[in-house]
């Protein structure tokens, strides 16, 4: 049976009334912004995925394939975003097979739309669609609920405050390509320094009319560990000791049973 | 089997109605709209504010969604139900008017939104009005609040905003005013509105359907909502 299963609800209240914590999910405290400029659109997204307090991973991606002229950049729950968008990418290809045609931003965005809004936010996907088509370039915002809304930029997530402030007061209408793509990673950078959800890398994604989609991951890295200063590590014999006692690896054989690394033992080396 | 949601719970002390049901990060069209018969038609009107809690999602939103060449509506509460009701009744328009090879009356409309606004009335937080013109009968304005009743009424507004302004309204309202005249009722009655409702504000769009069609009024805060006036 399709659709989810809702026969633990009252079971599931019950004891998280009675102090069971609820299971974590692993959501991705964003920032993901788009922005549509002359020829095309341009969407950009952080890199960080948490788990609670915890970074879940330091470049996970966030910018999802629909079809070759339309991506996705998702928010919220990391596997409805990645899911959700998987599916609908299946059915856009359909789509276009039985139409003949390349998919449109719009058709994407209303089956993105309609999904959600039978889930009724229980998916908890919040994404930015963008894409070109035969009517130029599109730039949505579609929320878990399922409403959307259509605007020349945009933001979400928990960093999307700090994206839409550089955006309030650095976009301009008629914008060019590299005007849009340091934009949108001007945004992203907001996010990544003001947003304790977001961190780590920008990736970008740049669709064009006539041009193949560019998808620039790891477009900055803002936050690259640099060379330590100083070695903190200690010397061998930096600690005294008073005797020493050598077990041999035969000494061992008489109590476990010690195997040796197959194949060649400078391919097995783990790093301290 | 999909149970339903928490409206309706028995409790010891009787059955408790949620009516504040909004989900928790839903986006929120804490509005104000209006819409009024005038002589030649009617004039839809609304701000454009949507806020998910204390936020402003989009400040430039579109709340007045076109579902027949001359029959749309102004959108409040949620914005995903709204604009679910309101994309199932577009559809049915246009297939009604390619089965009847007919455009379909106000009336038609409003009946359409009304099924589906009592129907799903547990599952909906929509407040719609409906204003359109049709040859037959002109243009007419309907209301249907929360339970989902349906009003005709020759003017109406709604929305958080719309407490405000329930005094101006019936202070200033007349009958069979010109179209200059019903431009500047809504228009005031609006401004008047977002001054005072928190959950309200940006521009102030306007349409304005006649036997000629629909025509788009846009009216910005920055010149204190005066222009640039009609923009198609």
């Amino acid at each position: 049976m399709a659709g989810f299963d809702f026969t633990n609800y009252n079971r599931n209240a019950a004891l998280h009334a009675k102090g069971v914590p609820l299971p974590k999910a692993t959501s991705t405290g964003t920032t993901i912004v788009g922005c549509i400029f002359d020829n095309g659109v341009v969407i950009a997204a952080d890199t960080r995925a948490t788990s609670g307090p915890i970074v879940a991973d330091k470049n996970c991606e966030k910018l999802h394939y629909i079809s070759p002229k339309i991506w996705c950049a998702g928010a919220g729950t990391a596997a409805d975003t990645e899911f959700t968008t998987a599916l609908i990418s299946s059915n856009v290809e359909l789509h276009a097979l039985s139409t003949g045609r390349p998919p449109r931003v719009i058709t994407c965005m209303t089956m993105l739309k309609q999904w959600l809004f039978r889930h009724q936010g229980h998916i908890g996907a919040y994404l930015v669609v963008a894409g070109t088509d035969v009517s130029g370039p599109g730039l949505y915002t579609v929320h878990a609920h399922g409403s959307t809304d259509k605007l020349p930029y945009v933001t979400m997530g928990s960093g999307s405050l700090a994206a839409m402030s550089v955006f309030e007061s650095m976009w301009k209408a008629q914008l060019n390509r590299e005007e849009a793509v340091a934009l949108c990673a001007e945004a992203i950078k907001a996010g990544i320094f003001n947003d304790l959800g977001s961190g780590s890398n920008v990736d970008v994604c740049v669709i064009e009319n006539d041009k193949p989609t560019q998808l620039l991951r790891n477009y900055l890295r803002p936050n690259e560990r640099g060379q330590k200063e100083r070695n903190y590590r200690f010397p061998k014999g930096t600690t005294a000791y008073l005797n020493q006692k050598i077990i041999s690896k035969e000494d061992m054989r008489k109590y476990v049973t010690v195997e040796e690394a197959s194949g060649d033992p400078n391919l097995m080396e783990v790093d301290m | 089997m999909v149970g339903h949601g928490m409206t309706g719970m028995l409790g010891e002390d009787g059955i408790h109605v949620d009516m504040n049901h909004l989900k928790k990060g839903e986006v929120n069209l804490g509005t104000s709209i209006m819409a009024i018969n005038f002589k030649d038609g009617v004039i839809l009107g609304a701000d454009s504010r949507t806020t998910t809690g204390a936020y402003i999602a989009n400040r430039v939103t579109d709340k007045l969604t076109q579902v027949h060449d001359t029959i749309w509506c102004c959108r409040s509460g949620s914005a995903a139900d709204t604009q679910a009701v309101a994309d199932i009744v577009s559809y049915h328009l246009n297939m009604y008017s390619i089965t009847n090879n007919e455009a379909p009356s106000t009336q038609v409309a409003a009946a359409l939104f009304q099924e589906l606004c009592y129907e799903n009335k547990d599952m909906l937080s929509a407040g719609i009005i409906i204003a359109g013109y049709d040859p037959r009968h002109g243009g007419q304005v309907y209301s249907i609040p929360l339970g989902g009743s349906l009003h005709k009424q020759p003017y109406s507004i709604g929305g958080s905003g719309s407490t405000y302004i329930y005094g101006y309204c019936d202070a200033n309202w007349k009958e069979n005013m010109t179209e200059e005249e019903g431009i500047q009722f809504v228009r005031s009655a609006l401004q008047e509105a977002i001054k005072w409702d928190g959950s309200s504000g940006g521009v102030i769009r306007l349409v304005v359907l006649t036997s000629k069609g629909a025509q788009r009024h846009l009216y910005l805060p920055d010149t204190g909502y005066t222009g640039p006036g009609v923009t198609n």
